[in-house]
């Protein structure tokens, strides 16, 4: 197409006064329409070349397609599951079992690896000598060892040096620590103790009214209510009130030991053990040395002039040093709250029942349906990652320097 | 007032008094244990909290590790006693198995061959003061590859007895698997990130793209899609090799993040050389491969050898879709009967953790090595 245009555009003699117009093989816009055709051609041949390979190996494999097998009974059983699940269920409980699954170690593995991580962050920049050493050596030696590998360790190695279930490490508050798991007293909850959340909900509320209200005093006066304060009683003492004006409606049911297992009480499986384990200790070495970089980022003319000011050691810390130090740290921070999200997969190697394991791996194996199963698990994944990062970048956009 | 007055009374000073010593509890070894380790009531708590972990923990490698460790032995029998430590005949019976797999033993010159080649290709190219960059590198990159997998694999014109890819494995595997997602996913990144840098919005957009989905899902979920799916993407009746499956997840995975890295160095060129490269008269592909590509990759390396770290650790996940790299030989190992025994596990684990370790802990000093030496001041 392009040499017709240049071999016509070439022939007639541009006339002297009129700016000469350059041939279209010449013009970056024909170029540019050019590359972007034939690169769409391209995608759009080699989509219909997989799709075809696809339709046709299927058809000769006899593989079902679309997604009615979400409602078949799966069949197989999922030994941790925090909603109902029963070896009759469907695909489709099952999906969700591994996905909430998921997303609750994602959820404690961020909140815990971000309190270790933090911690060994600042223990890094500690002006004590062997605590910052400590730190050092152990964000050097976790950080560049394999997740999995850790996993394995964890797993395999040392909580299968656990006693067994008749020989339980007793531990204090009614815990018990054994080869299956970790099990401790559950609450009860019983029919009153609906008010006592209701009593939460509140303080929280009144916490958040408390907050904006200590920010307009002090952009209008100048004095800084201590709202911290405020809200921590709130948040504390309603509950209590609400819990003791009850009568105690809260009991615990203790596990207690009965024939080969524990009955009674909650019951962490040894598999989430060592996945949240390894993922917290792991993501936290991340997690430290962009904390450390955060603080270091921070400009020490800053320290000294909060110094100067005569604000107090944690005024420093709480006013100047962290809010600047959290613009340099929360967008790598993001990222590795992904990353815990997306290596929270690697359970499948130890038998925790995540989406991987319960969807990629058994629900695949039962339907052999591989394009739908791994298009769900793949579409899944992207969505947390995008919504993470959508919530993240608004959180960012809230702290960002706001230029006046 | 007059000099010799001046000079005649006796208590006036003629020469500057020399400095007193400072006081001795700030100096020396008393003084530096005063700063840094008890300045206050506190700090002293922490070092006594710190001494005490530092203590447990070395007490606890040094029983496992030494004290308790069982060095002689034929199987788990021997290891099955009270309170043992580490099991060191274990990795001893099963060395050669966590470095070459499954490779015949008559063959392992090959593999070494390899290893030799390879560690004097990467001095070569890491070393600064080493001249012949350029040479080094289309070595590695290209010669070394190709070498590489008619050594190991052997078969056609080279006369060496064929070794099929399921007899790899072990550390062999892994740095097969990591030098090959470095390698061959470097060209890719490349292009992907001079793609999301580009100005036509349909090549962006299908980079951008590219680059987000694989970034967006976990590798073991592109492993497994690999594993299952890639064969059914090909007409029907092709033979796919599990490893070639494995290794072009791993290539596409990498090869998304590296888009990321190269794309920071090219936006941390200044626009001036893109401008001047067009002043210049030069073509986008000149422009590119002579002023832009040359200073934004080597901006990059810290990048690119944090990345190969990371890639590093990842292999570790093909042991998952049934390859035996290091870990999964090492887990592999422990499940069989012969070496059942309770410390075994740990004992392979901690000796794998051990070699990883000094593989990704030298990079990750090269990569700050470097970053130092890029570190030309003149930044912004």
């Amino acid at each position: 197409m392009s040499a017709d245009n240049v071999s016509s555009d070439s022939v007639p003699p541009a006339s002297q006064d009129a700016p000469a117009k350059a041939s279209l093989f010449y013009d970056p816009k024909a170029r540019a329409i050019f590359y972007q055709v034939a690169l769409l051609v391209a995608v759009v041949w080699f989509g219909s070349y997989i799709w075809g390979n696809l339709t046709d190996n299927m058809a000769r494999q006899n593989i079902r397609t679309g997604f009615a097998f979400l409602n078949n009974i799966s069949g197989f059983d999922i030994n941790f599951h925090l909603i109902d699940y029963s070896r009759s269920s469907t695909f489709w409980q099952a999906l969700q079992v591994g996905f909430l699954n998921t997303l609750l170690v994602s959820a404690i593995g961020i909140v815990l690896a971000t309190i270790w991580g933090f911690t060994l962050g600042i223990a890094r920049l500690s002006s004590n000598w062997v605590i910052a050493r400590l730190a050092t050596a152990y964000v050097e030696t976790l950080r560049n060892i394999p997740l999995l590998l850790q996993m394995f360790f964890w797993y395999f190695g040392v909580l299968a040096l656990l006693p067994n279930v008749k020989q339980s490490i007793p531990l204090p508050l009614d815990i018990f620590f054994n080869k299956r798991g970790l099990f401790f007293p559950g609450p009860v909850f019983s029919e009153g103790f609906g008010i006592v959340w209701i009593a939460l909900a509140v303080a929280i509320i009144a916490s958040v009214i408390v907050f904006k209200w200590a920010h307009k005093r002090q952009d209008e006066t100048g004095v800084r209510p201590p709202a911290g304060l405020i809200s921590i009683a709130m948040i504390v003492l309603l509950p209590a009130v609400a819990w003791i004006a009850t009568g105690q409606s809260l009991t615990f049911d203790l596990p207690q030991l009965k024939g080969f297992n524990f009955k009674g009480g909650l019951h962490i499986p040894p598999e989430l053990i060592a996945v949240l384990w390894a993922l917290v200790l792991y993501t936290a070495t991340f997690i430290a040395e962009i904390v450390r970089a955060g603080i270091l980022a921070v400009p020490r003319g800053q320290s000294e002039a909060a110094q100067a000011l005569g604000l107090k050691e944690t005024d420093r810390l709480n006013l100047v040093v962290i809010p600047q130090a959290m613009r340099v740290i929360v967008p790598p921070l993001t990222s590795q709250y992904l990353n815990l999200t997306k290596n929270s997969s690697l359970a499948v190697a130890v038998g925790f029942p995540d989406l991987v394991s319960v969807f990629m791996g058994t629900t695949l194996n039962q339907t052999g349906q591989a394009v739908e199963v791994v298009l769900i698990t793949m579409l899944i994944y992207l969505s947390l990652s995008l919504i993470t990062s959508a919530f993240m970048n608004w959180f960012n956009a809230r702290i960002a320097l706001t230029e006046r | 007032m007059s000099e010799e007055k001046v000079g005649s009374v006796a208590y006036v000073r003629k020469e500057i008094v020399k400095d007193l010593p400072p006081p001795p509890s700030t100096t020396g070894v008393i003084g530096w244990l005063r700063t840094n380790l008890f300045s206050s009531f506190g700090n002293i708590i922490l070092t006594a909290i710190a001494l005490y972990i530092v203590y447990s923990l070395a007490s606890l490698v040094y029983e496992f590790a030494f004290a308790n460790a069982i060095w002689e032995g034929t199987e788990g029998k021997d290891c099955r006693v009270p309170d043992a430590g580490a099991c060191w005949p274990y990795i001893a019976n099963r060395f050669n198995f966590f470095i070459y797999g499954f490779y015949p033993s008559e063959e392992y010159w090959r593999p070494n061959l390899v290893f030799a080649i390879g560690a004097v290709l990467l001095v070569a190219l890491a070393t600064p003061k080493i001249p012949g960059k350029m040479i080094s590198g289309i070595l590695f990159l290209f010669v070394f590859p190709v070498v590489t997998f008619f050594l190991l694999y052997g078969a056609g014109f080279t006369g060496l007895a064929e070794v099929p890819t399921e007899k790899w494995g072990g550390l062999m595997l892994t740095l097969v698997v990591a030098t090959t997602g470095i390698v061959a996913s470097f060209p890719l990144g490349v292009l992907l990130a001079l793609g999301r840098r580009s100005n036509m919005p349909l090549v962006r957009s299908v980079c951008v793209v590219f680059i987000e989905l694989w970034r967006g899902v976990p590798l073991i979920t592109v492993l497994f899609m690999a594993s299952v799916m890639l064969p059914l993407f090909l007409p029907a009746g092709t033979n796919f090799d599990k490893l070639v499956r494995a290794l072009v997840g791993v290539t596409l995975f990498t090869a998304a993040y590296t888009a990321e890295v190269v794309r920071g160095g090219l936006q941390a060129i200044p626009k001036g050389q893109y401008e001047a490269a067009d002043a210049l008269g030069l073509n986008y592909v000149k422009a590119t491969s002579l002023i832009i590509l040359p200073q934004a990759l080597k901006m990059v390396i810290p990048g690119i050898v944090n990345n190969s770290i990371g890639l590093f650790k990842d292999t570790t996940l093909v042991s998952i879709v049934g390859l035996f790299d290091l870990l999964g030989a090492v887990k592999a190992g422990t499940t069989t009967s012969t070496w059942s025994a309770p410390t075994v596990p740990v004992t392979g684990f901690f000796f794998a953790a051990i070699v990883f370790w000094i593989f990704t802990f030298t990079m990750s000093r090269y990569s700050q090595y470097m970053e130092k030496r890029l570190d030309t001041g003149h930044k912004n």
